[in-house]
């Protein structure tokens, strides 16, 4: 199950924590967040090793009507797909070891236009990657997973309004923090 | 008819000269360069674009170890796809303007039909049809070879490759990254059994496979509160031997179904020794084969693109189109056609 522990308005940008038991928790999540996007969103997800950043991801996927496999973009950097109403780019910059390797790699082009752009492991690119509309952190509380979804623009917060929406009409408990 | 190859899908810069009479004369990749100081001090080794740096020397340097001359070389295959698009772009802007300049032949050839003939470069080589594993940090898949170009996918991986897996898992157990051969030698030192590490998709009545939830599942044992650091060579012993048993139960399956008695495997998980201790012992069991490619031609290299396409240029394959620069980032295998007589 899905629960929405603590929506706030606080520092910087709206923000909702999610409690995440389980695998299909995390693709649920990743359904409803896939069914929020628009063209041009940029959205990075943060987290460890096994957190779930790529089963979220799938789950986006899944939520756009992508019925085929999603493959971990490790070593490829970017896996792409194009799904009904969009571009969706599916970037790791795990293996970094620098962060110019983004621009020699030439993956700067991928963000200046209307594809969406969901990424695994900025921090590895950064400073050349432009800011995230959304921020997504995923942790390990126990053998479950807590994600806390961030807006961080005017379209993330639109982006995250719709996502509140959906959470809202689907019954899920929503607690104040 | 002498092919020069060059692979540049990935990390590695490959090139080699493959000799459809006498065999691979060369090869060479960049990593084994002694010389860094030629390129003006480290190349890092990730940087795609740095292939631009890397081929003019190490094309010079395969052909001179060879004492081979540009005008020697009688065809240039090079890896069209899969792989980075800037990273293949370099490959491909680089065999296309050598063939242009010495007025021969350019092929391109897709990265993975390299890596699943590799093994017919061994004294030993297999014969058609046989299943071929691949497994590498990028890819695993199970295939039926028929011959070059007829290729049919039985199975691959849902999420994780498995060289993937092994990687990210020694990065959980404190080894670095990638770490997947030193995962393997701590494996060596520990003993399987005392974790109950789950056999994904070992009873999923398909070829496919899912390596991202044993990573979780190592996670969840390391995260506990219960982890002692000294148990890792026992939870790497664990981790490996629930990869290899899937590998295995789903090469053994894909060669039963397809009534097959040889396997091929090749990719850098290939030169895993419990995998192969296990596949050798399953297959001789039953009076099966099992071919591996030369252990320096299990990771991405130039000789096997040279060899690809060599057996498509001496089949009588020849260039469609008018030389220009084409990649295909994405390209399925299974789009392969067997090699087209001009």
């Amino acid at each position: 199950m899905l629960s929405t522990i603590h929506p706030s308005d606080d520092s910087g940008g709206a923000s909702v924590t999610l409690t995440l038991q389980d695998e299909p928790d995390t693709l649920a999540l990743g359904e409803i967040i896939g069914r929020s996007l628009e063209p041009g969103l940029q959205l990075w997800l943060q987290g460890n090793l096994g957190a779930g950043k790529t089963t979220l991801t799938r789950g986006m996927l899944r939520g756009l009507g992508h019925t085929q496999k999603v493959k971990s973009p490790t070593y490829t950097l970017i896996e792409p797909y194009l799904v009904s109403r969009l571009d969706f780019y599916h970037f790791d910059f795990y293996r970094f070891d620098s962060p110019d390797e983004y621009l020699d790699a030439g993956l700067d082009e991928y963000f200046t236009g209307q594809g969406v752009c969901v990424v695994e492991w900025p921090d590895k690119a950064s400073p050349h990657l432009p800011q995230p509309d959304v921020e997504i952190h995923l942790s390990l509380v126990g053998e479950g997973r807590q994600a806390t979804v961030t807006a961080k623009t005017a379209t993330g917060q639109a982006c995250l309004n719709r996502l509140v929406e959906q959470l809202n009409t689907r019954g899920s408990a929503t607690r104040p923090a | 008819m002498k092919v020069l190859g060059i692979e540049t899908s990935c990390d590695e810069t490959g090139v080699a000269v493959y000799d459809t009479e006498a065999g691979l004369l060369s090869h060479r990749l960049h990593s084994q360069i002694e010389l860094h100081a030629e390129y003006g001090g480290v190349v890092p080794e990730l940087a795609s674009r740095d292939h631009i740096r890397r081929l003019p020397l190490l094309i010079r340097q395969t052909l001179a170890s060879a004492a081979l001359e540009v005008g020697d070389i009688d065809g240039v295959a090079y890896t069209a796809g899969p792989g980075l698009a800037g990273a293949l772009l370099v490959g491909a802007s680089v065999a296309e303007s050598f063939g242009l300049a010495a007025d021969i032949p350019v092929l391109p050839v897709h990265h993975l039909e390299g890596h699943l003939l590799s093994p017919l470069l061994s004294a030993d080589p297999p014969a058609f049809p046989f299943i071929a594993l691949l497994v590498s940090g990028g890819h695993t898949q199970l295939m039926r070879v028929a011959g070059v170009g007829d290729y049919t996918l039985l199975g691959e991986s849902l999420d994780d490759a498995a060289g993937e897996a092994f990687d990210k898992t020694a990065k959980l157990l404190g080894l670095g990254y990638p770490g997947g051969p030193q995962l393997a030698r701590l494996a060596e030192q520990g003993q399987a059994g005392r974790f109950r590490l789950p056999r994904p998709m070992l009873h999923s009545h398909d070829l496919d496979f899912s390596f991202s939830g044993l990573k979780t599942a190592v996670l969840n044992v390391v995260s506990s509160e219960a982890w002692q650091p000294r148990d890792a060579a026992d939870l790497a012993a664990d981790f490996q031997q629930a990869v290899v048993e899937v590998l295995c139960a789903k090469a053994l399956a894909a060669m039963k179904a397809a009534g097959l008695k040889t396997l091929v495997v090749a990719g850098g998980v290939g030169a895993n020794r419990a995998l192969r201790l296990q596949l050798d012992a399953a297959t001789a069991k039953r009076g099966w084969r099992v071919h591996y490619p030369e252990p320096e031609l299990c990771t991405d290299n130039g000789a096997m693109i040279a060899f690809a396409g060599g057996l498509r240029f001496a089949a009588g394959e020849r260039p469609a189109q008018v030389p220009a620069v084409r990649v295909k980032p994405r390209w399925p295998l299974m789009e392969l056609r067997p090699p087209q007589v001009a």
